[in-house]
C-alpha cells in the first residue's frame, strides 16, 4: 500500500502543467481548471443563470469528458451504467456546486489555489477533510446508494453527446450563447489550447483514476494514499509554475476570485468533502466517470448545473474581496441567503447521509 | 464470495475489508465490473497478506483472493 503510483503522479503533474498555462494563456488567476466554476459559467452561457461576469462555454468540460470517453474506450472501459439513485445523486451534484460556489471554487481549484499561495484555500482544505472525514463516518455505518445497473450504450455516453453537441454549436453559433463581457467569465485560454490539453487531461484522469476527494477519503479508510500523490503532484508543479511565472502571492488578502470569510469557506468545503464521498468521487472524477459510460455520474453532472443556477439565481455564491472607491479592504464572502443556504446544505447531507444507512434487523 | 458488482469505489473494497476483517478467510471470491475496483481490492488484498488472481466472467471480473 506504501507503494508511490508514478502514473497517478504524472496525471497530477500534467494536470498542475496544464492548470499553469491555461492560466498564462488567459484562464483567470488560480484557475487553470475549475470543474465547479467552469460548469457554472456554462450554466449561465446557457441562460439558466443570469449573473453577467460568469458565462462561457468552457472548452476545458467539453475536453475533459472526450478525453475519458476515448480513453475509456481505447482501454475497453467504457461500460454504460445507470440506475444507481440518480435523483439523490441529481440533488447531492447540486448541494456540492452550492458549496463551492460558496468556496469559490472545486477541490482541484482548491489545490490551485494553494499552489498559488492564497491561504484562504488552506481554511477550505481543512473544511474539505473534515467533510470527507464526516462521510467516511457514513461509509463505515454502510451507507450506500445502491447498486447500478447495465444500461442502453445511449445512456452512457449522453453526457459526452451533449458537451460534443455544446461544442460544436459554440464553433458553429457562438452568439446562440451569453458571453461575459468582463469578470472572469471574459477571461479564457483560446478554444482549441483549452480543449487539447482538457483532452489530455481527461484521458490521464480517466486512466489514473485521478479523484481530489478520493486521496482522503482511501487515506483515512485504507491508509491507501495512492490518489494522494496525484493531489501532491498537482500542487507541486502548479506551485514550480507559479513560483517561475511570478504569480505566486502568500496570504489571505487580496487572492484572485477568493474570499477571506474563513468561517464560510471551512463549512462551504465541508460540504463538497462530504458529498463527494457520498457521491464516490469529486466533481473532476463525476465527469471522468460521465465520459466513461455511467449514467449516474452524467445526473450529477446535470446536477452541478443546477446548483450553480441556483447558486446565482438566489445569491449563494461567494463574492470576492475587493478594495472599494475609498480605498478600503472590504471582505467579501456570502450573505443571508448564502449562509442559510450552507446550513440548508448540510442538514440535507445529513437527512440523505442517514436515510440510506441499512436498516437495522430486528 | 461478495458480489460488488454495480457499485462504484469504494463500496466495492469496503465489502471485501467488511469480510476479511470479520472472518479472515483462506480464500475470498469477489465479483466486481468497476476496473477502479479490481485495482483497489488488489491493493488492499496484498496489504492483508493475500494474493489475487483475476480473471474475466462475461462482463465481470472476478478476483480470487488467497491468504498467503
Amino acid at each position: 500500500m506504501k507503494k508511490v503510483n508514478w502514473f497517478v503522479v504524472l496525471a497530477g503533474a500534467a494536470v498542475g502543467l496544464a492548470a499553469v498555462l491555461l492560466t498564462f494563456l488567459g484562464n483567470p488567476a488560480n484557475m487553470g481548471f475549475c470543474i465547479a466554476c467552469f460548469l457554472r459559467d456554462i450554466a449561465g452561457a446557457c441562460g439558466l443563470h443570469s449573473a453577467a461576469p460568469v458565462q462561457y462555454v468552457r472548452p476545458e468540460i467539453i475536453g475533459l469528458v472526450l478525453g475519458a470517453f476515448v480513453m475509456s474506450v481505447a482501454a475497453k472501459e467504457f461500460r454504460a451504467k445507470a440506475g444507481s439513485s440518480p435523483a439523490v445523486r441529481f440533488v447531492l451534484g447540486a448541494l456540492v456546486m452550492i458549496g463551492a460556489l460558496v468556496f469559490l471554487g472545486c477541490p482541484l481549484r482548491m489545490v490551485l489555489r494553494l499552489a498559488g499561495g492564497d491561504l484562504n484555500a488552506l481554511t477550505a482544505l481543512l473544511g474539505f477533510t473534515a467533510g470527507i472525514f464526516i462521510g467516511t463516518r457514513f461509509l463505515n455505518k454502510g451507507f450506500s446508494l445502491r447498486r447500478a445497473y447495465d444500461a442502453c450504450a445511449a445512456e452512457g455516453t449522453v453526457l459526452t453527446a451533449v458537451l460534443t453537441g455544446l461544442g460544436v454549436l459554440f464553433m458553429l453559433a457562438p452568439a446562440l450563447f451569453k458571453m461575459s463581457e468582463k469578470g472572469p467569465g471574459s477571461m479564457h485560454a483560446p478554444v482549441l489550447a483549452s480543449f487539447g490539453m482538457a483532452l489530455i487531461v481527461g484521458a490521464l484522469a480517466q486512466k489514473s483514476r485521478l479523484c481530489m476527494a478520493g486521496g482522503i477519503r482511501d487515506g483515512i479508510l485504507f491508509q491507501d494514499f495512492k490518489l494522494l500523490y496525484g493531489f501532491i503532484a498537482i500542487f507541486a508543479v502548479t506551485l514550480a509554475g507559479n513560483l517561475i511565472l511570478g504569480s505566486f502571492k502568500l496570504g489571505f488578502h487580496s487572492q484572485p476570485v477568493s474570499h477571506s470569510a474563513h468561517l464560510w469557506n471551512f463549512l462551504g468545503m465541508v460540504i463538497v468533502g462530504w458529498g463527494s464521498v457520498l457521491l464516490g468521487g469529486c466533481p473532476l472524477r463525476q465527469l471522468i466517470l460521465a465520459g466513461s459510460g455511467n449514467g449516474d455520474s452524467a445526473v450529477t453532472v446535470f446536477g452541478m448545473m443546477a446548483g450553480a443556477a441556483i447558486a446565482h439565481n438566489f445569491g449563494l455564491a461567494g463574492s470576492a474581496d475587493s478594495v472599494n472607491e475609498a480605498g478600503q479592504y472590504v471582505v467579501g464572502g456570502i450573505q443571508t441567503n448564502g449562509q442559510m443556504a450552507v446550513l440548508i446544505a448540510l442538514a440535507a447531507l445529513l437527512v440523505i447521509s442517514l436515510v440510506h444507512l441499512p436498516k437495522k434487523e430486528h | 464470495m461478495v458480489d460488488a458488482r454495480g457499485l462504484l469505489c469504494p463500496m466495492p473494497v469496503m465489502m471485501v475489508r467488511k469480510e476479511v476483517l470479520a472472518t479472515a478467510p483462506a480464500v475470498l471470491e469477489v465479483l466486481v465490473d468497476d476496473p477502479c475496483a479490481v485495482e483497489n481490492i488488489s491493493r488492499f488484498a496484498a496489504s492483508q497478506g493475500y494474493s489475487v488472481a483475476v480473471s474475466e466472467q462475461g462482463n465481470d471480473v472476478k478476483l480470487e483472493l488467497t491468504k498467503q
